[in-house]
């Protein structure tokens, strides 16, 4: 047994129960992160964008879908992946608090990604070898997105930190309004120690993680925040900002309204 | 005169042989003007079409549901930009169609002013609008300008994709519980008529039709290919069990068609004028979004060009 969370409560988990949470953290993340960016269809700085930024949101709403496959597969009964999407409350969601950050200008959202892609990316290069074959087929699919999506947001921090004076000036002021939702994707879970060391510690990603993403912002001619600041917490033990809530209200209102309805 | 003459000439007898225009053949002007404003009028009608349907996308009530939306939203997108690239090629800068576009002055399609208050809504746009787009689209397919009938190729295969999954999304709800099949509907209640006006003015009243013709843009009249659309919709509606709401719809045996009621035409050109439901709103949205964008695309053009400089820095050191 192995101390975790569990609905904002600490308690033991079994294997089984860790390897649950293991899921439900990407899939949380990847469901929260493509609902929050489909968002920009029909809203985006240029039409090339407005393309671009649908076909993520469909990696990461469909990388959820066989995350939510298999916790299905692993829950049993009725479970299926929509009731895990649209039946469950926030206290069930095991999101990182960076996803459910409001969208506000595009900065806003690139910096949101840019955290976001770049923990991705070495999670998903590293879970391709993972012994659950499942999760190592969905990070072998993954991947070549994953690394497209990291570059996407890479390019856009460099561009509009290396811009004009107001762009410079607004990815900065999202880069420092955003820093305190990234160390949350680095925390340690205790829980994890019953899996094998094939799936990735997020921990172990930290270093890397500072490393990338300050050669990106030194190239993007934008300061990097401490790592030392203080770092906000919560979405992998269900408790979450004020924001989910609304965010579940709009995405589960028609499913919840016709709860007996298939579509 | 008699050499412009000479040309308009050897201009109709290359078309009327069939032959595609390419962009770098001499054409009448009249023929590139009518052009650009069909092709940035569809163009248009791709882009201002994603907002009523992006409007279900984070309440698509399935993850499945949802992925399909966004890929079909995300497929007008592609079209918009593909027919504007296609426009450029008669000298049209995009970003004088977009001016045009929110300034009123270039038109999109009409149907897009009325509003998506249902789910059901995301079926029937994909069965009756996107069909009667394609009943449209194929007779362009051959038409005698060669790359917007390229780009019309590529586009129906997709549009066709999408209908079908329009239909899929109705006949699910035709399937369901009573409020869905209530809630299909009423959503065929409020676009038939609308979908029915997306052919335009009746042949007596339209009056772009006729050079249109001569010139093998267009092949096939307004009411020619609004008789196709209804004779082809009506047993497919049958099939879900759903009522067109047309008390004067009835097979004619002799016409080999259906004979269908009135069109409300005062509707039509009210909303073509800009009072239909959404119609301030579709552009709104869309200049806010253009407006909102102005210091990305500054940050972008800033970019490149720092970066274009230090290339060419690069270049002359070595």
């Amino acid at each position: 047994m192995a101390g975790g969370w569990l609905n904002g409560v600490k308690r033991d988990f079994t294997s089984e129960e860790a390897l649950k949470e293991y899921f439900f953290f990407l899939a949380d993340d990847a469901l929260m992160l493509g609902q929050q960016l489909s968002k920009w269809c029909s809203k985006g700085p240029v039409l090339e964008q407005d393309i671009a930024i649908i076909n993520t949101s469909l990696d990461h709403i469909g990388r959820a879908r066989l995350l939510y496959q298999e916790l299905a597969k692993m829950e049993g009964g009725a479970v299926t992946e929509d009731t895990l999407a649209y039946f469950r409350d926030h206290l069930k969601f095991r999101n990182a608090l960076l996803l459910e950050q409001p969208n506000g200008h595009w900065g806003d959202t690139i910096a949101r990604s840019f955290f976001f892609d770049t923990f991705n990316f070495y999670l998903f290069d590293k879970l391709r070898s993972c012994s659950n074959k499942t999760l190592a087929g969905v990070a072998e699919k993954a991947l070549k997105e994953v690394s497209y999506q990291a570059q996407w947001s890479a390019e856009w921090v460099i561009r509009l930190g290396d811009g004009t004076d107001e762009s410079h000036h607004k990815m900065q002021e999202s880069i420092n309004r955003l820093w305190m939702w990234s160390g949350e994707l680095f925390e340690a879970h205790p829980m994890f120690d019953m899996l094998d060391d094939s799936f990735v510690r997020f921990e172990s990603l930290r270093e890397v993680w500072l490393h990338k993403t300050g050669e990106v912002l030194k190239e993007a001619t934008l300061v990097i925040p401490s790592p030392e600041l203080w770092m906000q917490t919560g979405g992998r033990y269900g408790i979450h900002t004020s924001e989910l809530g609304f965010i579940l209200a709009e995405m589960q209102s028609l499913a919840r309204t016709h709860p007996e309805a298939t579509w | 005169m008699g050499t412009n003459v000479s040309l308009e000439d050897k201009f109709q007898s290359y078309v009327d042989a069939e032959k595609k225009v390419e962009p770098k053949n001499w054409m009448p002007e009249k023929y590139r003007r009518t052009l650009i404003r069909q092709i940035s009028q569809h163009a248009h009608s791709e882009i201002i079409g994603m907002q009523p349907e992006a409007n279900w996308i984070t309440r698509a009530p399935s993850l499945r549901a949802k992925l399909i939306l966004l890929a079909k939203v995300q497929d007008e997108a592609g079209h918009g930009l593909y027919l504007y690239s296609s426009a450029e090629t008669l000298g049209e800068p995009r970003d004088k169609m977009i001016a045009d576009l929110q300034s009123g002055k270039a038109k999109y399609s009409s149907i897009f002013n009325y509003p998506t208050p249902s789910w059901a809504d995301m079926g029937t746009i994909g069965w009756l609008v996107d069909g009667a787009a394609i009943q449209n689209q194929v007779m362009l397919t051959r038409t005698s300008y060669g790359p917007y009938a390229r780009a019309m190729v590529k586009i129906c295969k997709e549009e066709s994709f999408h209908q079908r999954q329009g239909y899929e999304v109705v006949m699910k709800l035709t399937q369901g519980t009573p409020e869905q099949i209530e809630m299909a509907q009423e959503s065929l209640n409020r676009w038939w008529w609308p979908s029915l006006m997306m052919f335009g003015p009746s042949d007596d009243n339209s009056p772009n039709s006729e050079q249109s013709m001569l010139w093998k843009i267009k092949r096939k009249s307004n009411d020619t290919l609004r008789q196709e659309f209804v004779d082809k919709t009506v047993p497919q509606a049958e099939y879900l069990g759903l009522t067109i709401p047309d008390k004067d719809l009835v097979w004619n045996e002799s016409r080999g068609h259906y004979d269908f009621g009135d069109i409300n035409w005062d509707e039509f050109y009210q909303v073509v004028k800009g009072n239909g439901p959404c119609n301030k709103e579709r552009i709104a949205h869309h200049v806010k979004a253009h407006e909102d964008g102005a210091w990305v695309r500054e940050a972008a053009n800033a970019f490149a060009e720092k970066q274009a400089k230090r290339k060419n820095k690069e270049a002359s050191a070595a």
